[in-house]
């Protein structure tokens, strides 16, 4: 059994920037990073609106820059996913399946996941034309069909991403006006290569060893139709990763962990010495800068807990 | 140890050229291609600890990666068009598959259970 100060879990900018934060402060935290180290911004490529950046900087080089700026300040970081909590006693427990850490205090920083819908044939296709990270992917649909599953700005960057390979690009979005940004909304009907399938849901993925075509039902019309493509990029949004809390942190409808705005600190949970930082609880702004700001927050009242303790 | 006296490491990188006779090495051994490109975030998180573990595991497994920027091909013929993609080969054929970077244990179950 390993005993720390402080453990971090999640390895996105609020992740980073705790560990960043906290080893300076001389609290040594480990930092459990899970299995998808550096967060959404490793499926991102230029990142525009990162203060101090004039030229934009890419989204994965600046989560490993942040990564080894924690390193560097002492945090150990282990590229684990913690499996399960239990925030009941003075001591906080964090399991890695069978391996115990204990901590007196803990910043939860495990961000959001992309939610899939599942319809038949969504899993079975998943890297076989299913897929999540259009940055990622778009080239292998050179002069073939794409579809983007969404309507929101994540929606948006996918298809503009795959308008530089794929010779067409559907967006199916289930309601008649897409809820992006109106700089990126502008944006995607300019697109010559998209096509948005307006009150459109995806009922199902079809093909053989690839995704050939899928269902679309339009919620107007009743009607449903097949249309050919070779991937399907799914965009609808993001849910909080906070299945493994659900019994000691008080989360709200959607999932989000609860934090108190006020004394002793914003980023306060429900459980005395646990805090929350970043998009687990942010349901609003989910920035990466916001996130950073979070994480810092959330290191500097977990140090101030320990002080007071 | 000083850094000379250590074994040279890291993944063997696996062309169009190459593909086929590697996955049938006269060894016998089985082959683990990570699919990879430079764009790709999660690629790049990957890589250092697939040229670790080609170091640890280099008498049991040929563990090899294939950029697909260029070998475009060989990704289409396996199917591969997400990425990170690993697959493990065994006299040529298709054996475990995992799509993503699922962590470097994630990999060493994947590796272990096919030895």
């Amino acid at each position: 059994m390993a005993h720390a100060k402080i453990i971090i879990i999640g390895s996105g900018p609020a992740g980073y920037t705790a560990g960043i934060y906290a080893a300076r402060a001389n609290l040594k935290p480990v930092l459990f990073a899970g299995d998808k180290p550096g967060g959404q911004l490793m499926n991102t490529t230029l990142v525009e609106n990162w203060p101090g950046t004039e030229a934009g900087v890419m989204g994965p080089e600046l989560m490993m820059e942040m990564r080894n700026q924690a390193a560097k300040f002492g945090a150990e970081i282990i590229d684990k996913k913690v499996t399960k909590v239990d925030f009941s006693g003075e001591l906080k427990k964090v399991l890695v399946d069978d391996e115990l850490y204990e901590a007196e205090t803990i910043i939860v920083a495990t961000g959001a996941a992309s939610i899939m819908l599942g319809v038949p044939g969504e899993k079975e296709f998943f890297g076989k034309g299913v897929a999540t990270c259009a940055v990622c992917d778009a080239p292998f649909y050179r002069d073939k069909i794409a579809m983007v599953i969404g309507g929101g700005d994540a929606a948006i960057e996918d298809a503009m991403a795959l308008t530089k390979f794929a010779s067409k690009i559907y967006l199916v979005h289930r309601r008649d006006e897409l809820r992006a940004s109106k700089f990126m909304v502008d944006r995607v009907m300019n697109a010559e290569k998209v096509e948005i399938l307006w009150d459109s849901e995806l009922k199902k993925v079809l093909g053989n060893k690839l995704v050939e075509k899928v269902e679309i039902y339009n919620n107007k019309t009743d009607k449903t139709q097949e249309i050919e493509t070779s991937g399907v990029f799914l965009a609808v949004g993001h849910k909080p990763a906070t299945e493994i809390f659900k019994d000691y942190l008080e989360l709200d409808k959607k999932g989000f962990i609860q934090t108190k705005l006020t004394y002793p600190g914003a980023t306060t949970t429900s459980v005395d010495g646990v805090f929350a930082a970043g998009d687990v609880v942010d349901y609003r702004y989910k920035q990466a800068i916001t996130s950073a700001g979070m994480g810092c927050q959330a290191a500097l009242d977990a140090e101030r807990w320990l002080d007071q303790k | 140890m000083s850094e000379d006296n250590q074994k040279q490491t890291g993944a063997v990188h696996l062309t169009t050229d190459d593909f086929k006779t590697t996955l049938n090495n006269e060894e016998g051994l089985p082959v683990f291609v990570d699919f990879f490109a430079e764009w790709c975030g999660p690629c790049k998180m990957a890589a250092p600890i697939v040229d670790k573990l080609a170091g640890e595991y280099e008498d049991k497994m040929i563990i090899a990666k294939l950029d697909v920027d260029g070998h475009n091909q060989i990704a289409a013929e396996y199917g591969v068009m997400s990425i990170p993609t690993a697959i493990i080969f065994k006299d040529g054929e298709e054996v475990d598959r995992t799509i993503g970077f699922p962590g470097e244990d994630g990999f060493r179950k994947m590796i272990d259970g096919n030895l």
